[in-house]
This record gives structure tokens, sequence and C-alpha cells, in this order.
């Protein structure tokens, strides 16, 4: 295996996992207050990426973009929760899950609607369109490394936000026992607006980051919905932590196993047989994982701790 | 519960599902009298997914375990038939049995894992998996991966039935659909069912009287799943064609949609919904191109106003066989 190109993958499998954390933790901290499971939240990450691509188109700057994207993203989270979630607190998951997913029609076709079903150009900034040498003649794109840097900062500020501040105590006691945050005087309704507005803004954060890579396109955010589902049933339901551990794990698990999966088969099977199984396999690789997961730890690896 | 209702309502609950079999059998002579043929292959459809809505109806409306991902399984079936026929396997008596049994079994392991869950965790590992059986489906690049497959010749009844005769095959979905129907009606008031019913109201208090709950719900799991392979056994041969998009997870969630319209747990709710889903999809896609436009918030409000479902709404619709 060669060790330039396992760097890559790796940073690669990192890049994967730091988006797919900041998705993620929204939807994870949304179902630790609410309970409350939000298929549309796929959707959020879409309309960062379609934010950004336009407000950068009209204002000529990447970063002017996406500053101008994030509350853009927020407000759009306030708008979902203030016409729909908010309706569905107190019903059963079915019924949340199948009012989110009418959000995901409308807004999916909404976006056609308004943008068009080709996909959207969206460059990487000029300014950080250049790659990196990494050691023994390797290159990597700075881009791919700025994202890497900003998702984790994001990542560590989201952990400070959650353990070190009020908002976060609240948060936690929010996901720890809701009724009885509630009887303390703690106005949870607002709080939970707060959440989804974070959460939305996060989502829509990894969705503009993804936008340059990716290509930018009406329901571009369903796939990332499921993975992130991965990412939090491996990592524990309501737990900020699992989320972050999950996210790096399938990250990883995906990426190095498309790359790699069909080479180690080739060591054990025929080239063909290898080949044909390989990509299959590879595909299936994290799925496998939160299988084996749920049946060593039902609850996730790091599960949040909840009175229920 | 229909047992204790009185004699009238009772009659009433029969009539609705009588009503709508006898609509389903007429439908074609009257099209073709009308010389709208064109309807007899829509109507074929509707009815293939009111198979996959009854096999839903058994394990969310009567055992409340909210399925992410029962397109997969009719994925499954419907490739056992693609792939069969690839290899030039035409006969309906290796493909159906088979393509059944695969698709069980891929409900059974799916279950065996996603039921040590429940709840929120039951809905996204459902729909996880299904999304692994999609993936999986796009990389056999040796059966048209992403694109899918042409199936040449549907299933072959050794002379016995003509399937490409589009009112044969109207009729086989009809007697399908059917047995469909009356057996799930009777598992539903068998004892299993009433355990699987039991399960939704009180799982705890089920296993306190000493039933093994995952058995029982695995086992309705399994049978759904073998359902719902059969209704992708019947897409196949009604499109003589099989690609991913079948296991697509949107069409897992229209599915449940379908149920939700129609009344969950009443098992010809299931059916009407199907019916009112697809033509309501149909509907709109015939005046705009973005009727997803109008069937988003459509499918919101009718979750948030609707409870219950049209069964609720139609004289004697209360009493479900469950």
């Amino acid at each position: 295996m060669d060790p330039i190109l396992l760097a890559v993958q790796a940073l690669n499998g990192l890049q994967l996992g730091v988006l797919l954390f900041l998705v993620a933790a929204g939807l994870t901290l949304v179902f630790g207050i609410m309970d409350f499971i939000n298929l549309a939240h796929g959707v959020q990450y879409m309309l960062g990426a379609y934010f950004a691509a336009t407000l950068t188109g009209w204002t000529g700057s990447f970063l002017l973009g996406a500053a101008l994207a994030l509350p853009a993203a927020a407000a759009a989270g306030l708008l979902l929760e203030r016409l729909v979630l908010r309706h569905f607190y107190d019903r059963d998951h079915l019924d949340q899950v199948l009012a989110t997913f009418g959000v995901i029609y409308f807004v999916n076709e909404g976006v056609r609607l308004l943008w068009g079903p080709a996909p959207l150009s969206f460059q990487v900034p000029a300014a950080i369109d250049f790659s990196v040498e990494l050691f023994g003649g390797a290159t990597y794109p700075a881009y791919r490394l700025a994202i890497i840097a900003a998702g984790l900062v994001v990542a560590a500020g989201l952990f400070l936000l959650v353990r070190g501040t009020r908002f976060g105590m609240l948060v936690r006691a929010g996901a720890d026992n809701p009724r009885m945050l509630q009887s303390l005087g703690v106005d949870i309704r607002r709080l939970f607006m707060l959440v989804v507005a974070l959460g939305a803004m996060l989502a829509g954060f990894a969705g503009l980051m993804a936008g340059p890579l990716l290509s930018v396109q009406p329901g571009m955010g369903d796939g990332v919905l499921i993975l992130a589902f991965v990412v939090i049933v491996t990592g524990g339901l309501g737990s900020i932590e699992g989320a972050l551990l999950g996210a790096l794990l399938v990250g990883l698990v995906d990426t190095l196993g498309r790359s790699f999966l069909t080479d180690l088969l080739r060591l054990v099977l025929a080239p063909a047989t290898a080949n044909e199984v390989g990509p299959a396999l590879a595909s299936m690789l994290i799925y496998v994982v939160m299988a084996v997961v749920l049946v060593v730890r039902p609850t996730g690896l790091i599960p949040a701790k909840r009175a229920s | 519960m229909s047992r204790a209702l009185p004699k009238g309502s009772r009659l009433r609950a029969e009539l609705l599902p009588l009503l709508l079999f006898a609509a389903l059998a007429a439908a074609p002579f009257i099209a073709e009298a009308l010389g709208e043929g064109f309807y007899v292959k829509q109507l074929a459809r509707v009815m293939i997914f009111a198979i996959a809505a009854l096999a839903l109806d058994l394990v969310l409306g009567i055992g409340g375990m909210v399925s992410f991902g029962h397109a997969a399984f009719i994925g499954v079936g419907a490739y056992t038939v693609g792939i069969m026929a690839e290899h030039g396997i035409v006969s309906g008596f290796a493909q159906w049995p088979l393509a059944i049994a695969f698709s069980g079994l891929a409900a059974l392991m799916i279950g065996a894992l996603s039921l040590r869950t429940s709840g929120v965790y039951f809905i996204m590992i459902t729909l996880a998996f299904a999304q692994m059986l999609y993936y999986t489906a796009t990389s056999l690049s040796r059966y048209g991966g992403d694109d899918g497959l042409t199936i040449w010749d549907r299933s072959a009844f050794a002379g016995l039935l003509d399937l490409s005769d589009s009112h044969v095959f109207y009729g086989v979905v009809w007697l399908v659909l059917l047995a469909a129907y009356l057996f799930l009606r009777r598992v539903a008031r068998s004892r299993f069912g009433r355990v699987i019913a039991g399960c939704r109201e009180n799982e705890r208090r089920m296993q306190a009287i000493g039933y093994d709950t995952y058995r029982y719900k695995l086992a309705a799991f399994t049978l759904s799943g073998a359902l719902a392979g059969l209704a992708g056994v019947l897409l196949a041969n009604h499109t003589e064609f099989v690609s991913p998009a079948y296991m697509a997870w949107t069409r897992s969630g229209e599915l449940i949609v379908m149920l939700v319209i129609g009344g969950l747990g009443s098992l010809h709710g299931a059916i009407l919904g199907a019916i009112v889903f697809l033509m309501l999809e149909e509907l709109l896609a015939g005046l705009t191109e973005h009727w997803m436009l109008v069937m988003g918030p459509l499918v919101i409000l009718i979750v948030r106003y609707a409870r219950g479902g049209l069964v609720r709404l139609l004289p004697g619709g209360r009493a479900g066989p469950s």
C-alpha cells in the first residue's frame, strides 16, 4: 500500500468526517433536547451551499458570501421551526418524520424552481486554490486542508459552547431532563429555537464548505442526512462527543474503504472477483461498522445519559 | 376489536374493502369502454404499491415499528427477477419463490439487527440499511449499476399465464392484492397478530406476560419484507426494468405517507392510501412539473390535521381488523 496515497486518503476521510460532524451535531442536539427527529436537517446543508454560491456570485468574494450565508441559513432554520417543526413537538416520531419528509419535498423542489435543476457553479476561492506539499512529493489541495482546519475550529468552538457557557449548560440540562428544566423556569421553546438555528447554521456551514468540491444541486442534502444518521446511531444519539467520534469513524472508514478495499481483496481473491466485489463491499462498509456497533453497544459508542 | 362492534357497523366495515376490490376489478372494463386503455397499466402500478403498503401496514400500522426502509425489500424482489432474467431464467415458478425468499431473508437480517433497538433508532437504522442496499445496487456494474437493468421477458408460467397481456397481468396483480389483503387480515386477527398489536400498545407488558416480543416482531418484519418483495416481483414485471431508484429512500417515505393518508393498521386503509397518493401524484404531475411543491405541504397538512387517515372519515371506517 502506497504510504502517500494512504496519507492523502486519510486526509480526505478526515475532511468528510469533519463535514459529517457539523451536520450530525445539529441533528443530535435537536434530538437530545426535544426528542425531535428532523429529516429536514439535510435541507439546511443544501441551503447553506446554495446561499453561499449565490451570495459569492453577487459579492464576488467567497469570504463575504460565506459570512452572509451563515445568518441566512440560521434564518431559514428559524423559519422552518416557526412554520413546521413547532407544531410537531408533541407528536410521535412517525408524525415528525413525515412532516419533515414533506419539508424535504417542498424545499428540494423549491430550490429546483428558483435555481434550476442544473448544478450551480461554485468555485474554490482563487486565493486558496493551490496545492500544499505534504511529504515525499505528495501534494494536497489547500482548500481541503482549510475545510479540515475550519471544521475542527468550529467543532472546538461548539464544545466550548456546550461545555463552558450558560447556554451550553441549558442545552445539556435540556438533553438530560427537559421537563425539569422547564419547571425551573427556563423557556424551553426559546432554547429549542436557538438550538435549531445553531444546528441549521452548522449544517449550512458544512454545505457551503463542501459546495466547491461537490456539485451544488437540488437534493444534495439527502445523502448527507442519511450518513449523518449513521454517524449518530454509531456515536450515540443525543451526544455531541458521540457525534464527533462517529463522524470521524464514518468519514475514515468510507473513504479508506473505497480506495483500498479492492486492493486488499486482491490479496485473497482472484483479481476479477475482487474488482467486482470490492466496490460493492466498500459502499457497504460504514453500514457494517454501524451494525457491529449496534450488536456490541446498542446505544452507540458514547451514548448521552438520559433520564427517561 | 371488530367482534365487539354492533352488527351494523361491522357490516359497514366489510363494505369498504368489498367496494374497493369491486371497483378495482371493474376498472379495466370501464377504462376499455371509455377507450382509455392506458389507465389499466396505471392502475396495475397503483395496486402493486398497494401490496407494498399492505406489507408495511403489518409492521407499522399493526406492530408500531416505523420502518423507513421498506422500499429496499421491493428492490430485492425486483432485482432477483431482473438478475435471473438476465441469466436466462424466466420461469416464474423459479423467479417468484426465490425473490420472495431473498427479500424475506434481507428483512430477517435487517430486522434482526434493527429490532435490537426501538423508537428513533429503529427509524434511522432501517433507513440506513435500506440505503446500504441502494448503494449496493448502484455498484452492481454487471447488472446495469446506476442505469438499471432492462428485463426482456416477463416471468413465464409454462404457458399457463401470459403476463405480457396487460389484462392478464392486471388480473394477476388484483388477485395477489386480494390474497395479500385476506392473508394479512387473518394474520391480524390471529393470536400472532394480536401479540404484534400488543407490542405496539405496550411492549413491556407483553414481555411481562411472557411473550418473547423480539421474536414476534422479527417474524412480522420478515413476513412484511417478503410480501414487499412480492410487490417488487410484480413491479419488475410491470415496468420490465429494475433500477436502484426502486430502493430510493424517498420511496420508503412515500409508502409511509400512503399508509398515513389511508389510515394506519386497518389494512384496507393501506390500499386506499396507495390509490389516493398515486392518483394525486399523477394529477399534480399533470398540472405542473413542480408537483412536489404542492405534495410536500400537503403531506405536512395531512399529518397535522388528518390523524387516522381516510378510513376514519368514511362510514364504518373505525372498525379495522386489528
